[in-house]
């Protein structure tokens, strides 16, 4: 990972604001961003290693494990609520097989909560491997764990 | 060949508009794929290109091609711009959005595009940051400050480098207009910050859009690459956001442009004299950069005609959860409460009585049919303890828990707190403890069981903290005042100082909810 975190601060600069754009790059190539990688990501951008450690704590999207092999993003924002989102959440939990927040034992999915994928008049909604899905109910909730595997 | 006209904002997509465009492709068809009308309880929308105009079809399956383009399907809606929903809207900001390829550079010229632009630079810039000032624009984003005042702030600072920022962090529950906006229609956002440069003099823009929002990304990067010549010498570049809600407030998104945590600064100094990079900084909401091209092309008095009081031009209303007709409708100030939801959305989705309506996103307050004469417009709305927000409008119909709602705010002002002062960091945990005391004596004295939730996750939800025993349910709610009072004086920005809105206003409008033994359905209307 040195050598791409490397190539990419060739690419687009070392100035600290660039530390947003790099985790992603970073996230998107291994999935996450270990813990190991906090120095070397410190030293392409010339801060200090608490200051990484602090943004990529603070941001919900930045992983520091690897995920599951799918991921199903699910909102538990008001207007999903609105339209039955609590019981869908409850179902999800058990047609998965995995908490909310967490990844599933033999790492085939995560579930995560999401809030707000502004498709509020047509919740309950879902990220499915970033593929957006509206109106979930049981069939849907069947369909959609039958396409990660679970 | 026959023209088709279908969706690909990410709500027609996640409706299934991708499935239907394959199909009328494969039937031979032209498909030319807009943004979205906004109306999406009629999508995916199939509009078919024919001599009287475009009609439209909808909802469509890809089973339906053969149906669509022989006229025979029973979801004929005619011309779309003819429906109920459509007619009366004055499509100031929206104009394009459903028309046009949102990318297609042709499309936004012979729209209109660009013509607020060359009006501007035209002008000098102090011209036009007048001609924002008398349309009585402010901002779209919440907080209602007039966007010509910003502006002449900026202009009037000396420096060397200057920002254009726009604020694409559409975090609130219920809001989408932004995201449909770039999306459906990017170029006028593009030309609305390409104005704001010109009037204040920057150089360099960014838009800040959530993660949540990949479509938006997308297409805001495509739109810029596509049209950079044509806004040269300004440059603008996308950043993305990483899952923070208080990245909306207006300082904690120049921290994490500027690569920091997400934390809220203290004001003054304003971002106007000292914002990214320490330089004076424009930071507009979407809507408000999306509404500058329309001043400059067709006239600020334009604009001003429409509206109510002191809040002018149009407002995109976002008609959310629980409602039939769900969508964007772009209205003039003044329009009531009521006529939104039950006039425009038709009521509920599930056919049951509105119970509550929130508005303005986690942060607004609920409001009860009771309060339906409330004109929208910023000034009646904060005088009824409410704020129109982002104008976002969620509906719930009777089987909403007021309780349960009271607390999903404090668990989301606790989960998204940046950290930086005590009454929203640690108030919003402590406001989560007393609602599970509330909730868990209410159960514990009179259990309602509801039939959309599973009994374990019911228990789950209310029981976690041990049963109260020092405090009766009256000092419990006194505690709740009083820590609502703390956070909404106390807290630094918004996300801890309005927080206490929607609780506030579940615990005034719905007592009923907050205690035991629970009355009959009946009494709640």
């Amino acid at each position: 990972m040195e050598d791409f975190i490397n190539a990419w601060t060739l690419r687009h600069g070392r100035s600290r604001d660039k530390l947003l754009p790099l985790l992603h790059a970073i996230q998107e190539e291994c999935g996450y961003v270990g813990d190991g990688l906090v120095p070397v990501i410190a030293r392409a951008l010339n801060i200090s290693r608490a200051d990484v450690h602090g943004v990529v704590t603070f941001y919900h999207d930045f992983r520091r494990a690897p995920s599951g092999r799918h991921i199903v993003k699910l909102c538990r924002a008001e207007s999903c609520q609105a339209r039955g989102g609590t019981a869908i959440e409850a179902q999800a939990v058990q047609r998965l097989g995995v908490a909310m927040g967490q990844t599933r034992a033999d790492g085939q999915v995560s579930l995560e909560p999401v809030y707000c994928l502004g498709l509020c008049a047509i919740g309950p909604n879902a990220l499915v491997d970033g593929r957006p899905v509206a109106r979930i109910d049981a069939a849907a909730l069947g369909h959609i764990a039958a396409e990660v595997g679970a | 060949m026959t023209r088709v006209f279908i969706s690909r904002d990410m709500a027609s997509v996640a409706l299934g508009a991708d499935d239907v465009a394959r199909a009328f492709v494969a039937a031979g068809c032209e498909v030319i794929r807009t943004g979205s009308r906004g109306l999406f309880s009629i999508e995916p929308l199939v509009e078919l290109e024919s001599e009287e105009g475009r009609i439209g079809y909808g909802p469509v399956g890809p089973a339906d091609v053969a149906a669509v383009l022989d006229g025979s399907h029973a979801n004929r809606l005619g011309r779309v711009e003819t429906l109920p929903f459509f007619a009366n809207q004055p499509r100031f900001t929206f104009a394009r959005c459903g028309l046009t390829d949102p990318l297609s550079l042709s499309d936004y010229a012979t729209h209109g595009g660009w013509k607020g632009l060359e009006a501007a630079r035209a002008r000098a810039p102090q011209q036009v940051v007048d001609a924002v000032k008398a349309s009585g624009l402010r901002g779209r984003g919440g907080a209602g400050f007039p966007t010509g005042i910003k502006w002449q702030t900026v202009l009037d600072a000396s420096s060397l480098a200057k920002f254009i920022v726009c604020n694409a962090d559409e975090g609130d529950s219920g809001t989408f207009a932004d995201r449909m906006l770039m999306e459906g229609d990017p170029y006028c956002l593009i030309e609305g910050m390409a104005i704001a440069a010109h009037a204040v003099g920057a150089g360099h823009g960014y838009i800040y859009i959530r993660s949540e929002y990949p479509f938006a990304i997308s297409t805001m990067r495509a739109a810029i690459d596509a049209c950079a010549h044509l806004i040269a010498p300004f440059t603008l570049e996308v950043r993305e956001g990483a899952g923070a809600y208080v990245c909306g407030e207006e300082t904690a998104l120049l921290d994490s442009i500027e690569g920091k945590r997400g934390q809220v600064r203290a004001k003054p100094p304003l971002p106007a004299l000292q914002g990214l990079f320490g330089q004076p900084t424009v930071i507009n909401n979407v809507l408000s950069l999306a509404a500058v091209p329309f001043i400059l092309a067709e006239g600020a008095e334009a604009y001003a005609a429409v509206g109510f009081g002191r809040s002018r031009g149009t407002m995109p209303v976002q008609l959310a959860g629980n409602v039939r007709h769900g969508g964007l409708y772009e209205v003039g100030f003044g329009i009531t409460l009521g006529d939104l939801v039950n006039e425009v959305g038709g009521g509920t989705a599930s056919g049951s009585p509105v119970r509550a309506v929130q508005v303005g996103g986690p942060l607004g307050a609920y409001f009860p049919p009771g309060m339906f004469h409330l004109p929208f417009d910023y000034e009646a709305f904060a005088e009824a303890g409410g704020l129109i927000g982002h104008a976002g409008i969620t509906v719930f119909d009777d089987s909403v828990d007021m309780a349960h709602m009271a607390r999903f705010a404090m668990e989301f002002c606790a989960a998204e707190s940046c950290g930086k002062c005590t009454p929203c960091r640690i108030g919003s945990t402590r406001g989560v403890e007393i609602m599970e005391r509330i909730m868990a004596r209410r159960e514990q004295d009179s259990p309602r069981p509801d039939p959309a939730i599973p009994a374990g996750l019911a228990k789950a939800l209310y029981s976690r903290s041990p049963a109260p025993a020092q405090r009766g349910a009256e000092q419990e709610i006194a505690l709740l005042r009083d820590l609502a009072d703390t956070m909404k004086y106390g807290s630094l920005c918004a996300l801890g100082g309005f927080t206490p809105y929607p609780v506030l206003s579940a615990l005034d409008y719905f007592p009923e909810d907050f205690v035991a033994p629970a009355p009959a359905k009946e009494a709640a209307e």
